[in-house]
């Protein structure tokens, strides 16, 4: 450990900007974005699923709320969205006395709030196409074994919807992994608050901006290599026969 | 009656400033994503690997972080250029990047990207039996694109164009960040001095989701005149 520190430094010599100290900011940056994207896209996802269920409904009580809420959250920016929550949240009556100002203090939670929200609306349209696109025959024959509609559901109709949602969730995964930059507007030091905090302080947009944007660059790249990857192994019964 | 403070003249003039730069924005990017999709498709080694570098790098990397990068970088970026002409050749020139442009230059620029992907992904599905018509009657490049590919192309790019719109109109959002009036902008600021942040807020929101509806209403529309002569099925 101690010859890598020593390694670095001789390597950022001759270099005012990327210091050890900027470095580190980019490093906890990093940190931070990768826990809010994680957190908000494994909350989203939990979320998504039984609103994918009870969005093709047939009662409209259960059907209805959902689309709006999906309709909503699909169509006003996220940016929006995080500025209701993050200052909207302070207006709740009483809540400063309550344990979960604590929480709600912090912009960090506010943020983790208005992302999983706006995924679980994009993860739910998205789950909801794969189930509906379910082959007939399969439900047909699920019943035709006196399934109940439960068993139904977990052996035949959401492993296989989950599988054919698997590329449009890659994409959303991607999405939110560049939508989670707006954190750094309501002062979370994310990767961007990060490159904001070095332009500022060297005013050197290209060395700040660049170099933010080429982690971001290494981030999409393994999280299409990873749902390759797993379409490669998942989907494999989906490829034309080679012949 | 909603209680807007005085903000309403100013969060009228913040919408008009987001359905422009969106619109400015949409015509940019439909020109850029003409250009990126031919240059991906065509027989030039060097076009296709600019094309893509392009199209791979904008989709790589997050709007807000190219937004900043082109907007903060751009001036100091013209500023170099503009000291060059005048230490080199004594051309005195002042460039002031102004906010409004580069919002539509960024946002034209990063939605280029994903309409090369749909422009490029709609021409190939035009059939060939067609351009090989067109180049029958003797018409040139251009008479072909203008009379036969664009307009049969539009068919297949309808969705992801009026998709990349969709995700166009939310991005301009981000324009507030770097300082522009648009109706974000105007309520978040209304929000801190009012302490309202809800009304202004779904105010936003409601704007956003009525521009959106409208324009889905004319993306059927036009997607019903393109799809004149391919039948019901289609």
């Amino acid at each position: 450990m101690e010859s890598l520190t020593t390694w670095i430094e001789g390597l950022l010599a001759d270099n005012t900007i990327f210091t050890l100290q900027t470095l580190s900011y980019y490093g906890e940056g990093l940190t931070t974005t990768v826990q809010l994207v994680f957190l908000s896209l494994i909350i989203g996802l939990v979320l998504a699923v039984p609103l994918a269920i009870g969005r093709g409904s047939k009662h409209q009580w259960i059907k209805m709320p959902i689309f709006f809420y999906c309709y909503v959250f699909r169509g006003t920016p996220l940016l929006v969205q995080l500025y209701l929550i993050y200052y909207g949240v302070v207006f709740i009556d009483g809540i400063q006395d309550t344990w979960l100002w604590v929480l709600l203090e912090k912009p960090f939670v506010p943020a983790l709030i208005a992302f999983t929200l706006n995924t679980a609306a994009y993860t739910t349209e998205i789950f909801r196409g794969a189930i509906k696109s379910t082959a007939r025959g399969e439900i047909e024959a699920a019943r035709a074994y006196g399934m109940s509609w439960w068993l139904m559901m977990r052996r035949i109709v959401l492993p296989s919807a989950f599988r054919r949602a698997l590329p449009a969730y890659g994409n959303e995964v991607i999405f939110m992994l560049h939508a989670s930059a707006i954190a750094s507007v309501v002062t979370i030091m994310d990767l961007t608050g990060a490159a904001r905090f070095v332009y500022a302080r060297f005013y050197a947009p290209f060395d700040a901006f660049l170099f933010v944007a080429a982690i971001y660059l290494c981030l999409t790249f393994t999280i299409l290599f990873l749902f390759r990857y797993l379409e490669k192994r998942l989907l494999a019964h989906l490829k034309p026969s080679s012949q | 009656m909603i209680d807007l403070h005085g903000y309403g003249p100013r969060l009228f003039e913040g919408a008009m400033i987001t359905i422009q730069l969106g619109v400015l924005s949409l015509i940019l990017s439909v020109i850029l994503g003409l250009l990126t999709a031919s240059a991906k498709m065509s027989r030039s080694w060097l076009l296709h690997r600019i094309g893509t570098l392009y199209t791979t790098i904008i989709r790589g990397v997050p709007d807000l972080v190219l937004m900043m990068l082109l907007f903060f970088g751009g001036q100091i970026g013209i500023n170099q250029v503009t000291d060059w002409l005048y230490y080199q050749f004594n051309i005195d020139i002042f460039i002031n990047v102004n906010e409004f442009v580069a919002g539509v230059l960024t946002i034209g620029l990063i939605f280029g990207a994903y309409m090369g992907e749909t422009f490029r992904g709609a021409f190939m599905a035009v059939d060939n039996g067609q351009i090989e018509a067109g180049r029958a009657y003797g018409m040139t490049n251009w008479l072909m694109f203008r009379r036969i590919r664009f307009p049969l192309m539009m068919r297949h790019a309808l969705p992801g164009l009026s998709n990349n719109w969709m995700v166009l109109l939310k991005t301009t959002a981000l324009v507030s960040v770097i300082g522009l009036s648009d109706m974000v902008r105007v309520a978040a600021e209304a929000s801190k001095a009012t302490r309202e942040p809800f009304t202004f807020m779904l105010i936003v929101a409601g704007i956003y989701l009525l521009i959106a509806s409208v324009s889905e209403w004319g993306f059927a529309r036009l997607q019903k005149r393109y799809d004149v002569g391919f039948g019901e099925t289609n």
